[in-house]
């Protein structure tokens, strides 16, 4: 636009008319909008004691997201290549309520009904005056010989119904006056149309509340993207499981089989050699599968996924474990494999003589509606401590790991121990589990 | 697929007659119903989600079809899956074998006719793992007694696990005396009684 005005041919190109017509669109309807909203409000209010109200007053506060679309589109008029990114964030699951729930609990619409407010107001009612008398009065001046030679019979006529016009030579001038004044008007709408884009532009992008947004969905897709990641794995346990593993089980059977039908002799040696490899192709096969995706974990929880790790540690462990509910999923691989790296930890390191893994769910407290549940989980020994999370990777990855998930990791090791690790993660149960 | 067309072939290389091969739990149950057949052999994952459905198909089949033996492939040594599988009916004419085990086909048909005779037949590995839970009251039981226990829970005979420990028959029966008598088990004679005390106690 502002490269446009410079230009010499301005005038005589499109762009005076994309600024009327863009004040124009603004105008009428900005009026429209101050009607619109006038009677919801009145009706909004009126009706706000037989219930039927309220949802009209809440569809009010949603009047910016219409308006900004509006200015959005009608902003291209005068500025064909400025994009106004659209702030509002993709509700999560398609339906009504979601998107609802989405749309009022985000900035993007509060900062759109304050610009509707401001544009209703303010900016229509002076686009409107503007592109009126800077469209009328020019050709009212232009048109002073013609309405003399017609309507005024040759003798008098009332330019903008104030100065009259007796003469033919000063009909001519004065529309020579409004050809002047519709130059003038082209180069003031076109700044104002400029003027008014950009302002809009500027209202409806906030630097600040944008790099909040932007948090907050990175947040989201961090999770996203962990959800993405645990599904993934459980894909590859699953072609594992139902393809080599289906396989080497076949083959082992196959091989067991050929044993028995072959004579003793070299033959029966290098079957049987073949047998067991085979058997402990799939025994590594199979330990390497629980280290992707633990089975128990999937089917019945953290619960029994680490009593089931405590069974195998080295060291005996006592598991305390309250009932727990189901927890997404990427909440619960989290925790075993926090618990799973603590305990390997604790067998290789500590020289402990017993462990202990305890842990519970504290759930949404009902007097404090939006703060989750908590989970938390501890693993301990009475080994000789002074295990250090700066010395090796197992610790810090342990950490981070959790703070992932916004969950916290508290390690206590003093030398000569015990040693105690302490998960806390916020969470939500999964719904229908218990 | 590829396994349950091997384990058809194994089966009929030591003279059993498959009379159902099916691919998910309602194939079963109807193949059940269809053929009530001598013993069932189910993996615990099955279609269409590939989780425990399996291990579901039997519970229910334990509890609809008391008296039909099942014996539940599983990929994983999982005591809960073990124990599920136990709790659901008297625990009798049931197995819980690890899939590995098919590949070792003499023991594998062995274990399944045990399964058949009314025996209780648990995964070696299984069997283990539960020993290793309970440690203390375990701590009291020689090494030679707690290899005996581990053979009991696994269904074997005396004079299997005779053989199998070269020692008497005699020794061995003294050896589960004086298991039964540590854990504060009641004596049984019955083979799947003894599985069954001796696992009610590791389960426990």
């Amino acid at each position: 636009m502002w490269q446009a005005l410079a230009r010499p041919g301005y005038l005589l190109s499109g762009w005076p008319l994309r600024s009327v017509a863009y004040l124009a669109v603004t105008g009428v309807t900005g009026l429209l909008t101050l009607l619109v909203t006038a009677v919801s409000l009145a009706a909004g209010v009126l009706l706000s004691m037989a219930i039927v109200g309220v949802p009209l007053l809440a569809a009010v506060a949603l009047l910016g997201l219409p308006v900004a679309a509006l200015e959005r589109r009608s902003m291209r008029l005068v500025d064909a290549t400025r994009r106004v990114p659209v702030a509002h964030r993709m509700p999560h699951d398609p339906g009504l309520t979601w998107w609802l729930r989405t749309r009022f609990s985000e900035a993007a619409t509060w900062r759109e009904l304050g610009y509707a407010l401001l544009f209703m107001l303010v900016l229509a009612p002076v686009d409107l005056l503007a592109v009126t008398l800077g469209v009328t009065v020019p050709l009212a001046l232009i048109a002073t010989p013609v309405l003399l030679g017609t309507v005024g019979e040759g003798e008098q006529v009332n330019v903008l119904k104030a100065y009259a016009v007796t003469s033919w030579p000063a009909a001519f001038a004065v529309c020579a006056a409004g050809l002047l004044a519709l130059a003038v008007c082209g180069y003031g709408l076109g700044l104002l149309a400029g003027a008014r884009a950009a302002l809009a532009s500027s209202l409806l992008t906030m630097a600040g509340n944008r790099t909040a947004d932007r948090v907050t969905e990175l947040t989201r897709s961090r999770v996203r993207l962990l959800d993405a990641f645990e599904a993934e794995r459980g894909r590859i346990e699953r072609d594992l499981h139902d393809g080599a593993q289906q396989r080497l089980v076949a083959l082992t059977m196959m091989l067991g089989l050929a044993r028995l039908d072959a004579p003793p002799g070299p033959l029966a040696k290098q079957l049987e050699r073949a047998h067991d490899e085979a058997g402990r192709a799939l025994g590594e096969l199979r330990n390497l599968i629980r280290g992707i995706h633990p089975p128990l974990l999937v089917d019945f929880g953290i619960e029994a996924a680490v009593a089931d790790l405590a069974d195998r540690s080295a060291i005996p462990v006592d598991v305390t474990i309250e009932v727990l509910p189901r927890l997404p999923r990427h909440i619960e691989s989290t925790v075993y494999f926090v618990v799973s790296e603590a305990l390997s930890n604790m067998a290789k390191h500590s020289g402990a003589t017993r462990g202990e893994v305890s842990g519970r769910f504290v759930p949404e407290d009902q007097t404090h509606p939006g703060r989750p549940g908590i989970l938390l989980v501890s693993v301990r020994d009475d080994g000789c401590g002074g295990a250090d999370p700066d010395a090796g990777t197992g610790l810090l990855g342990l950490r981070e790991r959790v703070s992932v998930v916004d969950g916290t990791l508290t390690l206590s090791s003093p030398p000569g121990g015990p040693t105690r690790v302490d998960v806390e993660i916020p969470c939500r149960p999964l719904p229908n589990s218990e | 697929m590829l396994l349950r067309e091997g384990l058809v072939g194994l089966l009929a290389r030591f003279g059993h007659r498959v009379v159902a091969a099916v691919c998910d739990a309602e194939g079963l149950r109807e193949a059940v119903v269809a053929h009530a057949p001598d013993v069932v052999v189910t993996d615990v994952r099955m279609p269409p989600t590939f989780k425990d459905e399996g291990l579901r198909a039997a519970v229910e089949l334990r509890r609809t079809h008391p008296r039909l033996p099942i014996v539940v492939l599983s990929q994983y040594v999982e005591t809960r899956y073990a124990t599920e599988l136990l709790n659901a009916g008297d625990g009798t004419s049931v197995g819980y074998l690890l899939k590995d085990r098919v590949g070792q086909v003499a023991e594998f048909v062995d274990a399944l006719e045990r399964v058949v005779a009314g025996g209780t037949v648990i995964d070696p590995e299984v069997v283990r793992q539960m020993v290793r839970r309970r440690r203390s009251p375990l701590e009291a039981l020689t090494a030679r007694e707690r290899e005996v226990l581990a053979l009991v829970a696994e269904g074997r005979s005396n004079a299997a696990i005779a053989g199998q420990l070269v020692i008497t028959d005699a020794a061995v029966a003294k050896h589960i005396r004086n298991i039964l008598h540590k854990l504060d088990l009641p004596q049984a004679e019955e083979s799947h009684r003894r599985v069954l005390a001796v696992l009610t106690f590791l389960r426990s």
